[in-house]
Parts: C-alpha cells; sequence; structure tokens
C-alpha cells in the first residue's frame, strides 16, 4: 500500500512542477516526473509478494511468475514519452531562439 | 460473414502510414511526389472508407486479428456502424484538406514534411477510431497528438510556438490521465480487449473504482476535446496552424480523439449512469454557452472560429449525454455537419488570409466582389453552422433540441435554441466584416501602395476553389442524409451502436467466434 502512496506522491509533486514553474525546462521535467509516476504505478499493479521474473523455461512451472503484460505496456508507454519529450524539448529551443528567455511570464503574445 | 472483407480494416492504418514513410524518404528530392502521393493516400482512404460502411450493413460488425491471434488475447480491430461513420467523416474531410493544400502550402518551404506529419496524424486518428483493444487507443491516440503538435508549430513563429507548447503540455497531461485510467482497469479486469473488459465490469457492476476511472477519461478525453473547463489550448492552437491543419484539428481531431473516444468507452465498454450523464450533460452546456460567449468578442478571423468550434462540441457532447437514440443521431449528425463546415470556414479564413495578408475583421471587408466563390461558400457555411433551415446545420440542431426536450431536460434544450442565435449573430458579424460592406480603410486608402493591395486580392487558385465547393456543396445537401434510404446504413447505424450500450461486447465476440 505505502507504495502505492509514493506513486501518488510523485504523481502530486509532478503536477504541482507543471502548475507553479515559471521556467519552461522546469515545466518539462515536471511533465517526466508525473509521466514515469504513472509508469510506475502500471508496473508496480503487475507485481506480486516475492514473484520472480516473467521467464518460461521447462524446469519451471508458471507459478508465482509477475504479471509480463504491464511491464511490456510500460515500454511502450515509455518510448512514447520519449517522442513527447524530444518534440517538448525541441519547442522549447525553438522557443529560448525567438524570445531569449525561458521565462513563461515573459513569453505571451497570445492572450488565450 | 464474407471470409476476406476484414482484411480491409488494418489498411486504415497501413495506407496513411506507407504514405508518410514514402514522402519522408523521396519527398525531399522528388517534389511534385508529396503532393500526388498525399492525395493519392486520402482518397483511397475514402474510398475504402465508402466500401466499409457497406460492407458493414451487407456482414454485420468485422473483426480484424492482428498477427491471427484470437481477441481477448491479442489485439482486434473492429468495424461496427460508428466506427464507419466516423471513418467516412475523417477521410472525407482529409482528403478535401490534402486537395486544398497542393497550392495553399506553396508558401511554407517543407512541404514534404507538411504531408509526412499530416498523414501520420491522420493514421493515428484512424487508428484511434478502429482500435478495439484499450492500450492500441492509447498508443494511436498519442500518435495522433504528436503529430498535431508538430503540425502546430509548423511555421515556427513566436505565436506557433507558444500556442504548441501550450497544446503539448495540456495534450500531455491529458494523455497521463487516460493512461491511468487503463493502467487501474487493467489492473481491475485483467484485460484491456474492450469487449472482454465490458463483460466483465457488466459481471462486477458499477463500482466505486469504474466510476473513478470514468471520471478520469471524462477529463483526459476532454482535455482533447477542448471541453470548457479543459478549452483553454484551443483558442491558441488551431488558429496558429496552416489552414489545412486548423480544418483538421477542428473538424476532426478533436472530435476523434475527444468525442467518439468518450462516447464509445463511456456507452460500449462502462455503461452509463445518472451521474455520468449529469456530468456530460453539464459539461455539454458549459461548453456552449462559454464557447459562443467567448467567441462574440474576438476580432480574429480564425479565434473566432475557433471558439466557435468549443460551442459546437458543446452541442454533440450534449447529444450523446442525453443517452436516447434520438439525441445520439442528432449529435453524430451534428458531428458530421460541423466537421464540414467548419473545415469549410477554416479552409476559406486560409484564403481569405493569402489573399489579403491579415486575420484581423477589421482590416477587411467588401471582399465579396473580388473573391465572389469564397464569399458564397462561406456564407452557406456561416448559415449552416448558425441553423438557418434548409441547410444541413439545422436539422442536426433541431433535432438535438427534440431530443433534450424529449428526455425531459426542458432547460438544456432552452440554452440550446438560445446559444444558437448568439451563432447566428457572430456569423452574422463575421459577414458583415469581411465578404459585406465597404473596404476597410486599411484596403481601400486611396495612397498608391493600398490601392495596389487592392487590386491585387483575387480568387485563390484552383485546387482551393475545388475543395471548397465540394464542401459547400455538402452543406447544402447534408440534410438529405436524414432521408431514410440514406441514413439506415450511415447515421442509423452509428447511432444504434452507442445506443446497444453494452450489447456491443457480445456482438464483437460473437463474430470472432
Amino acid at each position: 500500500m505505502t507504495v502505492y502512496f509514493m506513486c501518488l506522491i510523485l504523481f502530486a509533486v509532478g503536477i504541482y512542477c507543471i502548475l507553479r514553474k515559471r521556467n519552461l525546462i522546469k515545466i518539462i521535467i515536471g511533465i517526466m516526473i508525473a509521466e514515469y509516476a504513472i509508469h510506475l504505478l502500471f508496473a508496480l499493479l503487475g507485481y506480486r509478494t516475492d514473484g520472480r521474473a516473467p521467464i518460461f523455461s521447462p524446469d519451471e512451472g508458471i507459478v508465482n511468475m509477475v504479471d509480463p503484460l504491464p511491464q511490456a505496456l510500460v515500454l511502450t508507454a515509455i518510448v512514447i514519452g520519449l517522442a513527447v519529450t524530444a518534440m517538448l524539448v525541441a519547442i522549447a529551443i525553438r522557443i529560448y531562439e525567438k524570445y531569449g528567455t525561458f521565462d513563461i511570464t515573459k513569453i505571451k503574445k497570445l492572450h488565450g | 460473414m464474407e471470409p476476406n472483407t476484414h482484411n480491409l480494416i488494418p489498411l486504415f492504418v497501413i495506407l496513411p502510414l506507407a504514405g508518410a514513410f514514402i514522402i519522408s524518404l523521396v519527398g525531399k528530392k522528388v517534389r511534385w511526389i508529396s503532393d500526388v502521393l498525399g492525395n493519392l493516400v486520402t482518397l483511397s482512404l475514402v474510398i475504402a472508407s465508402v466500401f466499409s460502411i457497406f460492407a458493414v450493413s451487407k456482414y454485420g460488425i468485422l473483426v480484424y486479428k492482428v498477427g491471427s491471434w484470437i481477441p481477448p488475447i491479442g489485439i482486434a480491430m473492429v468495424l461496427d456502424g460508428l466506427t464507419g461513420f466516423m471513418l467516412l467523416t475523417v477521410n472525407l474531410v482529409a482528403f478535401l484538406c490534402t486537395v486544398y493544400s497542393v497550392n495553399y502550402m506553396e508558401k511554407y518551404t517543407a512541404k514534404w514534411s507538411f504531408y509526412t506529419l499530416f498523414l501520420l496524424m491522420l493514421a493515428g486518428m484512424n487508428g484511434v477510431v478502429i482500435s478495439g483493444d484499450m492500450f492500441n487507443l492509447f498508443v494511436f491516440l498519442e500518435i495522433a497528438s504528436v503529430a498535431s503538435y508538430a503540425l502546430v508549430a509548423f511555421g515556427t513563429e513566436h505565436e506557433e510556438l507558444e500556442a504548441s507548447f501550450k497544446y503539448m503540455v495540456m495534450g500531455t497531461v491529458g494523455s497521463l490521465l487516460v493512461l491511468l485510467g487503463i493502467a487501474l482497469m487493467y489492473s481491475y479486469t485483467s484485460t484491456l480487449n474492450m469487449a472482454d473488459m465490458a463483460i466483465i465490469l457488466a459481471q462486477k457492476g458499477i463500482t466505486r473504482i469504474s466510476f473513478f476511472v470514468s471520471i478520469l477519461f471524462i477529463a483526459g478525453f476532454g482535455l482533447k476535446a477542448a471541453l470548457v473547463p479543459f478549452h483553454a489550448w484551443l483558442p491558441d492552437a488551431h488558429p496558429s496552424a496552416p489552414a489545412p491543419i486548423s480544418a483538421m484539428l477542428s473538424g476532426v481531431l478533436i472530435k476523434t480523439l475527444g468525442i467518439y473516444t468518450i462516447a464509445r468507452i463511456l456507452y460500449n465498454v462502462f455503461g452509463m449512469s445518472k451521474e455520468l450523464t449529469n456530468i456530460l450533460l453539464l459539461f455539454g452546456a458549459l461548453s456552449m454557452i462559454v464557447g459562443a460567449l467567448l467567441a462574440m468578442g474576438q476580432w480574429d478571423l480564425k479565434r473566432l472560429l475557433a471558439y466557435s468550434s468549443i460551442s459546437q462540441v458543446g452541442y454533440v457532447i450534449l447529444g450523446i449525454g442525453l443517452g436516447t437514440p434520438l439525441g445520439m443521431l442528432g449529435a453524430l449528425f451534428h458531428l458530421f455537419n460541423h466537421s464540414v463546415f467548419k473545415s469549410l470556414l477554416f479552409l476559406n479564413s486560409g484564403a481569405v488570409e493569402y489573399a489579403v495578408g491579415t486575420r484581423d475583421m477589421r482590416m477587411m471587408g467588401g471582399l465579396r466582389e473580388k473573391m465572389p466563390i469564397t464569399g458564397c461558400t462561406s456564407l452557406i457555411a456561416s448559415m449552416s453552422i448558425a441553423g438557418v433551415p434548409p441547410l444541413s446545420g439545422f436539422f442536426s440542431k433541431l433535432i438535438i433540441i427534440f431530443a433534450a426536450v424529449q428526455a425531459g431536460y426542458i432547460g438544456y434544450a432552452f440554452w440550446a435554441a438560445l446559444v444558437s442565435v448568439l451563432t447566428l449573430a457572430y456569423f452574422m458579424s463575421v459577414q458583415k466584416n469581411i465578404f459585406f460592406g465597404t473596404p476597410s480603410r486599411a484596403l481601400a486608402k486611396s495612397d498608391g501602395r493600398r490601392v495596389a493591395k487592392w487590386e491585387s486580392i483575387k480568387e485563390p487558385p484552383v485546387f482551393m476553389k475545388i475543395s471548397v465547393i465540394t464542401l459547400a456543396l455538402i452543406c447544402i445537401i447534408g440534410g438529405l442524409l436524414l432521408l431514410p434510404a440514406l441514413s439506415g446504413n450511415f447515421l442509423k447505424a452509428a447511432a444504434e451502436v452507442l445506443a446497444a450500450g453494452r450489447a456491443y461486447a457480445s456482438t464483437v465476440l460473437e463474430s470472432i467466434m
């Protein structure tokens, strides 16, 4: 139970970082923290106490294995997260070239 | 069931992916290939989606097993009435947008990268619609989203980059909520297949966890659909993109990633409850009213159109939230109509910007004599979106209002009718400021440079004309889709899938056996 709460705390740290920080790079870090919190939760959901690695071999039965599916899904999600992070950083660099700052209070040509 | 028809299904993802791949390889060197290939791919997708609608009406629901694994374990792609309806809407608008981009995108340098991203986005959207598996839906959702983040920033100017960053942060948070929901649902039901999940959830009944996950999905997909509490990114992101992309984003992207997913998951997988109905109705009505009020204060043409998208999406969510078959029919019909006339309006705003060089409505006026086709088609689209009788928008709004009255929500029906009047008001102001009236001083001042500018305003090139005229024709004859002969396979089949609710699961599983 404690680990799930720690995931929640990690997620909250990430969301806090997205909402409160003024630096573009810190916002990106916040997104990554929130993302990792969810990946961690997803991987933990497939874990069972004292489980072994989900590798099938003839001399061992399928007992007490952790669930391999969440691990595969988290791998996919990590790759997607990598693409999004790369995109975010690329745009942040272009913004820095145009505006000369990472401070979001100074980047406001739009008023939405 | 016909043995080979279901092999059609993966084509909707493979074709645009292959097109994007080839264009990115050779498009830089062989310039004509990106135009030709981009249009060929979207045209063949339109043909395939028409064919798929007939296939569904003939053989019923079709399921493709990816890699021949039997679905509850393997991945399924499902083609039913709702999917066929969405595929035709998405690919039709995409085709007309690529036709339009042949001329419009000349002013950007990297046309090949535009087409690559466009086809990737299309592959993602088609994938979201045909996926029968929760996690696959998430993957396709992210493909479409990442491509659209890049397309919003396509101009790489100050505003575009800022809008893209804002869109990306909000969109990523939305995706995270969806992923969290999928993780919780997997641990609760031990399956990712939608049909299987629906059956297990039906056995367990509505519990606190399934309610919590529905809320996560409404928030996550609501961020993608720009429902009102989550709408802040849309008025920046949609106007910043090039015109054909604005048309795609407002026309179909927010509907496939937001509305379709909400409707499919809440109705076919989770099953609706009283609380969820109330939440959807509230969000729908809020989006409708707030979007229309914000649109009234805009002078930037594309921002006005973006706010109006929020308002019209509110109508669709309201209709879907009602939960009656009539409400769903109206909502889906409005979804189709809105993707047609909103993409037409965005394409025309591109033509106006192309000619005048600004988006500020105070700097225009009297363009009707110079651009009769653009003026006429915009008038048709504005009338249709405002709900003037013979045009398609009137029928869909009428059905939604009727359905609201029939379901006993008189208050919501009243707001829907009132917002329709507001819509008419701000589209009248668009027509007056841009196409009718006298040219503004900025255009018609009699010093030499300004006169030269007025003289230089002319109709857009031929491909842009073809695309807007086709869309205007669909707007005019769109009302005919309600005739029983036509609506049976298209609109009714789609509404029936939603109205059937959890029976979706047993139909899918039966067709696998």
